[in-house]
């Protein structure tokens, strides 16, 4: 949780895919409604450069998308958390994911293999 | 400052392909500014690799390393304990930064990861524009401020060509007329003398035409 989207920076949203994120759903404050003026208009901008940085690297732009809210829209924030989740399920693993699944079950494989013989 | 923009990814990744252990060093100085080459465009560019590469099953391993300046000797001294634990640098700094790495460590590649531009200004967030060409002779004070090596297209030093149109260059409708430019300065300046006062040419050699430049201070030498 941060107090202003206007916090977040690329390398930011990055690091969370580098963690392992399959998706990430930035939530801001309504637009023309931040307590720092601009936070929320940063963020999109940033969120976007992000979008075009995954896209071209091939991780899936759609795995990232800002939304905007205020603090008593709780039912808003479910249908879009859901919908998102949704959007994510659809896409997959990211493919940072996939190759770690791969890599750590061969390591399994090859640590069983080693232990039969 | 010094302007430059990001190299397209997939050209930073094609030259990258023989390495797996690297460092991507930014510069605080102009890139910074022009938010290309700063200590957080290195992390974005960093981690984009990183990514890129797990993704591709190929992992690199980083070292992120932003210097004052890459053009001075004494930060870029700082780099010597570790650079030979490493394969290559990507640096993000300018042509001169880069070049300045590449001679300090002999023995390691050294990568650009942005295009370098030229020397000019912020016209407001997100557009730089060209305003000087570093020609060793400045004439400034005898065209209001305004350079006739940058702003004219063709350099031109004694007025405009046959091809300024209403205030326009003919290169591209985007461009002013330096020359123009000039003019209209001057009189809005009452210096319109000045337009006569123009060297009867100008003396390139001390601009590129000379071959690569050198500013010796014996003032400043201990
Ligand atoms: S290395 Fe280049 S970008 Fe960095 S301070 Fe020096 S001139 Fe400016
Ligand atoms: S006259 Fe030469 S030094 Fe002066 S601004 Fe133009 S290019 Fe730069």
């Amino acid at each position: 949780m941060l107090p202003c989207t206007g916090r977040i920076d690329e390398a930011l949203l990055l690091a969370a895919f580098e963690n392992g994120a399959d998706g990430v759903m930035v939530i801001g404050c309504l637009e023309g409604d931040c307590h720092y003026i601009s936070g929320n208009i940063r963020a999109r901008a940033r969120v976007e450069r992000v979008y075009k940085i995954l896209e071209q690297i091939k991780i899936g732009p759609d795995r990232i998308r800002m939304y905007n809210l205020s603090a008593g829209e709780g039912e808003r924030f479910a249908s879009y958390a859901n919908a998102f989740v949704d959007q994510v399920r659809n896409l997959g693993p990211s493919p940072i994911n996939l190759v770690r699944s791969t890599n750590a079950q061969s390591a399994v494989q090859t640590a069983v293999q080693g232990e039969a013989t | 400052m010094i302007t430059g923009t990001p190299k397209p990814i997939e050209e930073v990744l094609e030259m990258l392909e023989p390495y797996d252990n690297i460092i991507v060093a930014g510069c605080h100085g102009c890139v910074t500014v022009c938010r290309v080459g700063g200590e957080k465009e290195v992390q974005v560019l960093a981690s984009t690799i990183r990514l890129a590469r797990e993704a591709a099953g190929n992992k690199i391993n980083i070292k992120e390393v932003s210097l004052e300046r890459q053009c001075d000797p004494e930060y870029v001294e700082s780099m010597r304990p570790y650079v030979g634990d490493y394969q290559a640098v990507l640096s993000i700094a300018c042509g001169a930064g880069i070049q300045f790495l590449a001679e300090k460590f002999t023995t390691t590649p050294l990568l650009p990861g942005i295009n370098t531009g030229f020397l000019g200004v912020t016209e407001r967030q997100g557009e730089w524009a060209e305003r000087c060409q570093g020609c060793g002779d400045c004439v400034l004070h005898l065209t209001g401020g305004i350079c006739p090596v940058t702003r004219c297209a063709k350099s031109l030093f004694h007025g405009p060509c046959g091809g300024s149109v209403r205030g326009i260059c003919e290169v591209d409708k985007e461009i002013k007329c330096g020359w123009q430019l000039i003019i209209d300065r001057l009189k809005a300046l009452g210096q319109m003398e000045n337009y006569g006062k123009l060297k009867p040419y100008k003396g390139w050699s001390s601009a590129r035409d000379g071959g690569p430049r050198r500013i010796i201070r014996e003032d400043m030498i201990s």
